[in-house]
């Protein structure tokens, strides 16, 4: 299951999807909005994404992630839209019959999907705004 | 020919509209798109990085653009 949705993540869902009677482990990533940036406070967060190409690269770090590990069961879920602190912004599962093939996998799908997802998120804190590594050292600050 | 771009982020808020629409010579590169879209929007020269994404897929830019190809602005990205 690969999934970009507008609604809170069901983490049950996620880690009942990548299951499998065959595993001794299930490794799960929950990715959370820290309440602050740059030493201020993170008031929300806006993420966005190019849905079909970010399902499509997620597919691909997945048959990668697969192919280095003997993955028995995978899933992954990230939200879009206005996220408050505190909240699930993705969601990652694998299984695996042993656990550092799960620990490794799992920490595998996070770091590529950061780097290579087409997914953007806005940190909208106290006094300004920025898109997050968008440019070099530029914050929006509201006048 | 005319191309129909995609923007997403922060080039989205640069172009300020969801699509952009690009005017190049037959046989353009995603190079030669990218120089054209540079004169139009200099301000996207000011970001980290700038790729193309061509049918769902990061682009090369050596790759030929053809008119029925869905192409996108990708800017630097930021999930999880």
């Amino acid at each position: 299951m690969i999934k970009i949705t507008p609604k809170p993540i069901d983490i049950q869902k996620v880690i009942d999807t990548a299951s499998s009677l065959g595993a001794g482990a299930v490794n799960v990533f929950i990715g959370t909005v820290r309440n602050t940036a740059h030493g201020k406070k993170v008031l929300w967060l806006e993420y966005e994404a190019y849905e079909a190409m970010a399902v499509a690269e997620i597919r691909k770090i997945i048959d990668e992630a697969s192919h280095r590990w003997p993955l028995l069961g995978w899933a992954v879920s990230h939200r879009i839209g206005t996220l408050k602190p505190g909240e699930v912004s993705v969601a990652i599962a694998v299984s695996s019959p042993h656990r550092r093939d799960s620990f490794e996998a799992c920490q595998f799908i996070i770091d590529t999907l950061k780097e290579k997802a087409p997914i953007w998120k806005k940190e909208i804190f106290e006094g300004g705004e920025e898109w997050v590594s968008a440019q070099p050292n530029v914050a929006k600050v509201y006048n | 020919m005319k191309c129909t771009v995609q923007a997403f982020g922060i080039t989205r808020e640069i172009a300020g509209s969801k699509e952009v629409v690009v005017e190049l010579p037959e046989g353009s590169t995603v190079s030669d798109f990218k120089t054209v879209l540079f004169s139009q929007f200099p301000r996207l020269s000011t970001l980290t990085s700038l790729f193309i994404a061509v049918n769902q897929a990061y682009a090369e830019d050596s790759q030929v653009l053809k008119t029925e190809d869905e192409i996108a602005l990708i800017p630097p990205v930021a999930g999880g």
